[in-house]
């Protein structure tokens, strides 16, 4: 379970968060809308660990994330993360964009590693683009592989970062089917997307972002056909 | 009338060649251990140039402000002379006289000289060249790294240092023909095992100057263009991406 607690943080002296309070329950799928500098994406990285907070507290399983003494390394394993730009390695082939963290963070040995990876390259459908580097690969299929990079280290959460936004349209599609099998797998998401087609279908729970705050969170029913906020209508309004 | 009457006699100077080959391969010895130490250095002083600590930084710049803006003799001049001087003052301060201990420990012989100095010059243009090529790499790959658990120096030595070398890899090849056409500064400290020293040697007994001095020349030509070939090889057998 994540539970996040009245975080603050800011930039400088720009606060980006103003006191973001929010549960993921294990097997949810929360989709994250709103606007763009709302503070969606640095929730995401709050979470992990790979941006401080200034206020708050953020617990994952337990763990306080920005305790003193808490292990980041060993909190990541569990939580996977897909960004925006997807950050292929581009000097290792997609099979071992894969299995480097396999490697060299769990300590499997090559062949365990290699097994782990095709079986979650095949699922993305990349099996046959193991040898392949990153930049002879479409934008979607690069995001489909960062995708399989972080499911391999099988970790309980996954974080997406409007990992369609940088994408071609006709691009989108593919990368979207990915997520949707992972959820009907059950897995544990947080999605920060534009895709509002997208968070209605798949999500338990959608919370609207604005100005560093949760306005509103709720079913995809209610918050996109009778959103209690003026906020959340408005922005509805403006995206569909 | 102006008088011109030098014969060449090549015979002299080619007969000297397996003398000459033997004093290059001292040349690219010195050049390549130079070349691993100047890397070896070159990436932390890169690192300790954006450091946030700042005595860190402070020993970088004047390592790289050094290195790259005073002649590479003068460098291997200060070690092969100014150190061992400085050294001794220092010590003689405390009442230490190393010599009248019958201890020389601050010489070093002309060899070593030469290559601490190269060593030294390479260290500072590289460390710029990595600061660079560290430039070209983008954060949010260190960011990718960081989120799969890599802890921040495997994160640093696996996914940033790589592409660095990539990025820097011609600069590098062109630091490394410099090392080697440097090493001829070490006549100055009295070197004469690499190919400059053996070729002066030979020019000192037989007077060939022109002859010796050409084909010494074709020899630092050649081990140039061997040099720069293979970095190509190497690059395009590491760099398939």
């Amino acid at each position: 379970m994540i539970e996040i607690d009245n975080v603050r943080k800011s930039f400088d002296s720009f606060e980006v968060l103003k006191g973001v309070s929010m549960a993921v329950e294990k097997g949810e799928v929360v989709s994250v809308i709103g606007g763009s500098g709302s503070g969606k994406s640095t929730m995401l990285m709050c979470i992990n660990g790979l941006e401080p907070i200034n206020a708050g507290k953020i617990t994952v399983d337990g763990t306080e994330v920005h305790a003193k003494g808490t292990d980041l390394n060993k909190l990541r394993r569990n939580i996977g993360i897909v960004f925006q730009q997807w950050n292929a390695f581009p000097h290792l082939t997609v099979l071992e964009n894969t299995t480097l963290a396999l490697r060299k963070v769990l300590g499997k040995s090559k062949a365990e590693a290699d097994e782990i990876a095709k079986k979650q390259l095949n699922h993305v459908g990349l099996g046959d683009k193991l040898k392949v580097y990153p930049g002879k690969l479409s934008g979607g299929q690069q995001q489909r592989m960062a995708i399989a990079r972080a499911l391999a280290m099988e970790p309980k959460y996954m974080l997406f970062d409007e990992v369609t936004s940088a994408l071609d349209p006709q691009l989108v599609g593919e990368v979207l089917d990915t997520m949707r099998l992972l959820a009907k797998e059950g897995m544990t998401m947080i999605v920060v997307t534009h895709e509002m087609g997208f968070a209605r279908e798949v999500s338990n729970r959608v919370a609207f972002f604005k100005d560093g705050l949760i306005h509103e969170i709720g079913s995809p029913s209610q918050l996109f056909e009778s959103p209690e906020r003026p906020e959340t209508a408005a922005f509805l309004q403006s995206v569909l | 009338m102006l008088n011109i009457n030098y014969t060449f006699h090549w015979n002299q100077a080619f007969q000297a060649l397996p003398q000459m080959i033997d004093g290059a391969l001292i040349t690219l010895q010195i050049a390549v251990l130079s070349m691993i130490i100047g890397i070896a250095i070159g990436v932390p002083l890169a690192l300790a140039k954006q450091s946030s600590i700042a005595p860190l930084r402070w020993f970088a710049n004047v390592w790289i402000e050094v290195a790259r803006n005073t002649p590479a003799l003068f460098q291997v001049y200060m070690i092969y002379f100014g150190i061992p001087a400085v050294l001794q003052l220092v010590a003689g301060l405390f009442g230490i006289d190393f010599r009248a201990l019958g201890i020389n420990i601050f010489y070093l012989d002309s060899y070593w000289a030469v290559l601490v100095g190269i060593a030294f010059n390479n260290a500072g243009y590289l460390a710029e060249t990595f600061r660079g090529g560290l430039r070209a790499v983008p954060a949010t790959q260190t960011r990718a790294a960081r989120s799969l658990g890599f802890g921040a120096f495997d994160a640093f030595r696996l996914i940033v240092l790589p592409q660095m070398f990539r990025a820097v890899f011609h600069p590098m090849t062109n630091q490394m023909v410099w090392a080697i056409l440097m090493t001829s500064v070490g006549i100055f400290v009295g070197l004469n095992i690499d190919l400059t020293g053996v070729t002066q040697e030979l020019n000192a007994r037989t007077f060939r100057t022109f002859e010796f001095f050409a084909l010494a020349a074709a020899i630092y030509y050649v081990i140039a263009k061997i040099v720069t070939g293979g970095a190509r090889l190497i690059a395009w057998r590491l760099f398939r991406y």
